[in-house]
């Protein structure tokens, strides 16, 4: 049979490589297509009618052209684990496909191996104010050094992950894009800078690369890679990122006891039928929903009318004004990018020539929401269509998780912050932190998804002392870390720093840290509260304090966790082991900073901070 | 004795005489405690043995069990008695405790029913400075609590002069002779050497007590005749001051009275002392002595709710113990001299005596504490920063700002007026003798509130009162939040001991004089029985009464309530 447009549901294109195929094919092999197609069609169907034939098309391309010799390296630069996860996806599909594909984290790739790589494609997250983050600090140096081969025969593209709302937005995807080009690299897809919501741009990115890979083997196909969910095989609903579960909340209350000026919540959440396990350091991401008090005020400032419906999506799904701002836009932040695009649309001449100033549109974003964009530069004649085009989707808010799989697989807990302060002669408030605060109690759902965090991994040999350094909020994966010690009746020596403002209303989970010291299972714990007496005391004066022990119990194999705050704490702390290194170790600076490097290495040394 | 057979009988003594004798004498593992940064708390052996030190681990029982959700212990902090025998301290003390009380506690004192002062809500971590500070200040708090002698109660009325001059005296020389000898307070909290090694005889270390100190407390009180303010007959030990031609001679002694019981169990009873003798005034710390130590050799060291002299006075009969006494004496006690009591009570606004001016004033509980609309706190600090007397803490829990000179009156009478300081003349008479205990939320004995709730209680009685005319009448009422009775509630003519939250006991028929025991009248009542049953026998009393008759009597002559004799009838 020779396969027609007309006579078939297949493109041109489409049928003509058809048509090239199916003659050489054998009966047998016939059969198996067949019985393949078909199998891919009942899996794939329900999320996307249109694939079988795409996937029929895409397989007939990729056996056409089965040469694939350049080898594929995948590196990834993660800070929480996003682009680990991106980075093993892409591998996946490649490897699908028959491609030879090596994957590695940017730290655990030797520079020396660059020179020889032939097709690379880094997916790295942007740490802070623009830097790269920790596994991928010392790729990056070597790339911008002298050292870095000429690569006249590398192949890239980039993808990088990042937070609009920082002033260096994906710096450290756009530094190697840029810079693997200047080395005499050939770009073969864009590269792609996602927001917080970057599974469309990172899907996006994938497609491209895919389409590139395939077409240079295979040099005049110009079929599209479609979007494809992963097929579920199995009966459960396989929960994501983009498939939250709906969490029912079990208990939400208050650890900082009465007179504290902290409010800190304790939330435990139902995983009934999740079945997905969990290691202490994971995070939970949340989705939140944003205060509809703010909602109402924003659409009564725009003189819209809150049941207009707009378009929340490209696939056209539409959402009333007042349920899209709640649940699907984010209106608490402004990036410079929002306000870029609102000055194309506001029709508000301050507001076009602030955004050409750039010092002062960055001072202007600094604590300021989509209320107070409206407020102080009126748009006019603006449609709502055209403003949610312009808003960033509302993204989850990870915590990591304070509770114990192995202790709990039907639950988790987590350890929240409310956020609470007042800028700009207004009080503002923490989406995610204050709905849990204010607006959720036990009985309500919340959409939360699963995110392993590969960086922050806990010892369970029995045998490795464990160090761990979290004030405030931060003691949360160490709740995490214990429980699951108790419920494993694992050994080995562990040492918690804790610090909060004061000891009698802000020592969150006293009672089972206390628990957890009389069975053993926690060998020290050391407090620091900073707002007890005169002098302000932190952790990290309890380190130093503390010295020969803690560089004791670093030369007996410790590992050393920190989490919490970051600008604050972590640096001062990063700072304090330094200090124990040089005292009690006879260790030059450089000597310390070489040492904690190792530890870095070693996985010895690992931090969530935030 | 063989090791074998001394632990054996360890085993049988009560949890409190093992602690005693491994804590080589009251050091336990104090220091280690007050450093372990984890807990607000000290261990439960540690806080037992610092009561001797004058001292309560207590906690805000109000939020206990919403710290307990919250995954938080209990909010432990502490009480620190201080000792002030016979309740007189000077302007310059009574500014260090406002301070403490600031800085450390609180914010309130508490003027207590032992002449006391009494600091609350001290966190552990300033429980050390607090009580340097009291130290600095010339008191201490050494033996204010446990099974040791307390602060001695004394009158305090200065326009007695001469002889509460003498009186108070004797009130220090006695507890000062009864005060545990170990090093162990100055050491914990004076950070001074050790002086005493444990290797000491036990004899050198603690000559009166010995390593086990007393079975139990011991309460000391001396009254000066017609007031009976001290309530003597609720001590341990009495001493009645006999005074002929003006002069103080002697002492008639008082033994075996004591408030405290346990409900629901009738070994246990409010006792009043017996009058056993008298002595001269050079030998009452002699006879204290020997009463004590006949109490440390013969008081019940098995079971602590019976362990209490007065249990030992009723085991071995009166006579017993004053020849016992008569024997370790070497010499006889006298016949009794004959006094007589009018009151328990205090008596309000200015006096003079001596030539100087005493303002008694009214302190509701005993709570000195700022309001918004009644700074009492601020005005007695104003006070006590001019006043060049002294300031004498009354066994009712108010305060005689005494031996104010001519020259300073006016200036006091100032601030008094300025701040509307009330020596409680608008008051009812029942106001005006009414005493609470402390109770909720930091006593961990309180089984119902106090302190917190008389007042509030009275405030109904009083439109009973009203209506019966007896507005102006004296009457006696007293609420304690347990059974331990820490207001002398059993003395009371009427009085509440708490039961349950919002429950309590009422007895009624305690003598004016604090001279008979009250009895039990209805059982486990709340505020809308009390004041039902209260109304009817107000109004008949205000009807019926004969002139002068108090309303103790009066209930006993109305067959409202039997006249309990003695202790061992109360439960009958």
């Amino acid at each position: 049979m020779h396969l027609t447009v007309t006579n078939s549901p297949f493109n041109e294109e489409q049928t003509e490589k058809i048509n090239q195929i199916l003659p050489t094919l054998t009966t047998e092999q016939k059969i198996w297509f067949s019985g393949y197609l078909t199998a891919n069609q009942q899996a794939g169907i329900k999320e996307n009618v249109d694939a079988p034939s795409q996937e029929v098309a895409e397989y007939l391309l990729n056996t056409n052209s089965p040469s694939k010799t350049r080898e594929i390296t995948i590196l990834f630069g993660s800070e929480t684990g996003n682009a680990q996860s991106l980075a093993e996806s892409l591998e996946t599909r490649l490897k699908e496909k028959e491609f030879t594909v090596k994957l590695s984290s940017l730290e655990n790739f030797k520079p020396k191996d660059l020179k020889k790589v032939e097709d690379l494609f880094i997916i790295s997250a942007t740490h802070g104010e623009g830097d790269p983050p920790e596994n991928a600090v010392s790729f990056h140096e070597f790339l911008h050094s002298r050292k870095a081969p000429k690569l006249t025969d590398l192949r890239f593209s980039v993808l990088s992950l990042g937070d609009a709302s920082y002033e260096f937005f994906c710096q450290t995807g756009k530094d190697f894009d840029k810079r693997l080009e200047e080395l005499g690299g050939e770009r073969i897809a864009e590269r792609i800078d996602c927001d917080l919501d970057f599974d469309e741009p990172a899907e996006e990115w994938m497609g491209n690369v895919l389409l590139k890979l395939t077409n240079s083997s295979n040099n005049d196909s110009t079929v599209s890679i479609p979007e494809i969910d992963a097929p579920d095989s199995e009966a459960s609903p396989v929960y994501s990122r983009t498939n939250p579960y709906m969490a029912e909340i079990l208990e939400n209350l208050n650890l900082n006891g009465r007179g504290s000026n902290k409010e800190t919540r304790h939330i435990e959440l139902s995983l009934e039928d999740f079945n997905i396990p969990f290691e202490p350091g994971d995070c939970l991401g949340v989705y939140p929903k944003n205060d509809t008090a703010l909602v109402d005020m924003v659409i009564e400032k725009l003189g819209w009318s809150p049941d207009e419906t707009v378009s929340v999506n490209t696939q056209g799904k539409t959402l009333s004004i007042r349920e899209a701002f709640t649940t699907h836009f984010e209106i608490t932040r402004l990036t410079k990018p929002l306000l870029t695009k609102a000055a194309d649309i506001f029709r508000n001449q301050a507001l076009t020539t602030m955004v050409e100033n750039e010092a002062l549109l960055k001072t202007y974003l600094e604590g300021r929401d989509l209320l107070d964009l409206i407020s102080d530069f009126p748009p006019q004649d603006l449609v709502p269509d055209s403003l949610v085009k312009i808003l960033r989707k509302i993204t989850a808010r990870e915590y990591s998780i304070s509770s114990s799989y192995k202790a709990n697989p039907e639950e988790v807990h987590l350890t929240v912050g409310a956020v609470r302060y007042q800028t700009h002669g207004r009080n503002r408030s923490g989406v995610c932190s204050v709905q849990f605060a204010e607006r959720l109690e036990p009985g309500d759902t919340v959409p939360v998804y699963l995110h392993h965090n590969p960086n922050f991994n806990f010892p369970f040999d029995g045998e490795t002392p464990v160090i761990m350094v979290g004030p405030g909020t931060g003691v949360a994966p160490f709740r995490s870390y214990l429980e699951e010690k108790e419920e494993l009746e694992v050994g080995g020596k562990t040492w918690l720093f804790f610090g909060e403002q004061h000891f009698t209303t802000d020592f969150l989970y006293q009672t089972e840290w206390q628990k957890w010291l009389k069975e053993g299972i926690l060998s020290r714990m050391d407090l620091a509260f900073s707002r007890d007496t005169g002098e302000k005391i932190y952790v990290q004066q309890r380190i130093l304090e503390n010295s020969k022990d803690f560089y004791q119990w670093l030369k007996d194999g410790a590992s050393l966790f920190v989490c919490g705050d970051e600008k604050k704490m972590a640096k001062d702390v990063h700072e304090a082991i330094i200090a124990v290194l040089e005292k009690e170790g006879n260790m030059s600076r450089d000597e310390s900073e070489i040492y904690l490097n190792q530890m870095k290495k070693d996985k010895r040394y690992q931090r969530d901070v935030y | 004795m063989t090791e074998d057979k001394s632990s054996t009988l360890i085993e049988k003594l009560d949890e409190m005489e093992r602690i005693k004798i491994e804590s080589n004498y009251l050091r336990g593992t104090i220091t280690e405690e007050l450093e372990n940064q984890i807990t607000g708390s000290i261990s439960k052996d540690d806080t037992k043995l610092l009561k001797f030190h004058g001292s309560y681990q207590q906690d805000d029982r109000d939020i206990r069990d919403e710290r307990r959700r919250q995954k938080l212990e209990p909010a432990y902090s502490f009480m620190i008695r201080v000792r002030v025998p016979g309740g007189t301290s000077t302007p310059e003390q009574w500014l260090a405790m406002d301070d403490i009380s600031n800085e450390y506690a609180n914010g309130t004192l508490k003027l207590t029913t032992r002449q006391a002062f009494q600091f609350h809500g001290i966190l552990k971590r300033n429980l050390k400075q607090s009580m340097k500070n009291i130290n600095d200040s010339l008191m201490d708090s050494l033996a204010a609590c446990g099974d040791v002698n307390r602060n001695v109660m004394c009158n305090p009325n200065p326009y007695q002069s001469e002889v509460h001059h003498e009186v108070n005296e004797l009130a220090g020389e006695i507890s000062n002779h009864l005060s545990p000898k170990t090093g162990a307070y100055h050491e914990i909290w004076l950070d001074e050497e050790k002086i005493v090694d444990t290797h000491n005889d036990e004899e050198e270390v603690e000559p009166i007590y010995g390593k086990t100190y007393l079975p139990r407390k011991f309460k000391i009180g001396i009254a000066v005749p017609p007031s009976n303010d001290i309530d003597v007959y609720s001590q341990d030990l009495g001493f009645i001051a006999i005074i002929e031609d003006e002069k103080l001679t002697g002492f008639n002694i008082t033994i075996g009275g004591g408030m405290g019981m346990t409900h629901g169990d009738t070994a246990t009873y409010p006792q009043l002392g017996r009058t056993i003798g008298f002595c001269s005034k050079d030998r009452v710390k002699e006879v204290a002595e020997k009463i004590v130590t006949i109490q440390r050799d013969f008081g019940n060291r098995t079971e602590r709710k019976n362990a209490r002299f007065k249990y030992t006075v009723d085991a071995k009969g009166v006579n017993w113990i004053k020849n016992e006494l008569n024997g370790r004496l070497g010499w006889e006690l006298e016949e009794n001299r004959p006094f007589k009591f009018e009151n328990n009570g205090d008596r309000y606004g200015w006096t003079k005596g001596n030539g100087k001016w005493h303002f008694t004033l009214f302190i509701q509980n005993g709570r000195v504490k700022d309001t918004e609309d009644y700074k009492l706190k601020t005005a007695l600090r104003e006070i006590a920063e001019i006043h060049t007397g002294d300031f004498r803490l009354t066994p009712n829990q108010n305060l005689i700002i005494a031996n104010i000179t001519d020259h300073k009156k006016k200036q006091i009478s100032g601030i008094i007026s300025k701040y509307g300081v009330t020596e409680g003349e608008s008051y009812s008479g029942l106001r005006r003798n009414s005493m609470a205990c402390v109770a909720f939320p930091t006593c961990g004995l309180a089984m119902a509130e106090s302190e917190r709730y008389l007042p509030t209680l009275i405030n109904k009685i009083e439109e009973i009162l009203d209506e019966a005319g007896l507005n102006e009448e004296e009457i006696v009422i007293r609420m304690s939040g347990c059974p331990n009775g820490c207001s002398r509630p059993a003395l009371a003519e009427i009085a509440f001991i708490g039961k349950g939250p919002e429950k309590y006991n009422m007895y009624l028929g305690g003598g004016f004089a604090g001279n008979r025991l009250n009895k039990l009248y209805k059982e486990n009542i709340g505020e809308k029985e009390i004041l039902n049953s209260l109304r009817p026998i107000i109004l008949k009393y205000g009807r019926e009464r004969m002139d002068g008759e108090h309303f103790g009597d009066f209930v006993i002559r109305a067959g409202i309530i039997e006249e309990v004799h003695s202790g061992q009838d109360f439960h009958s």
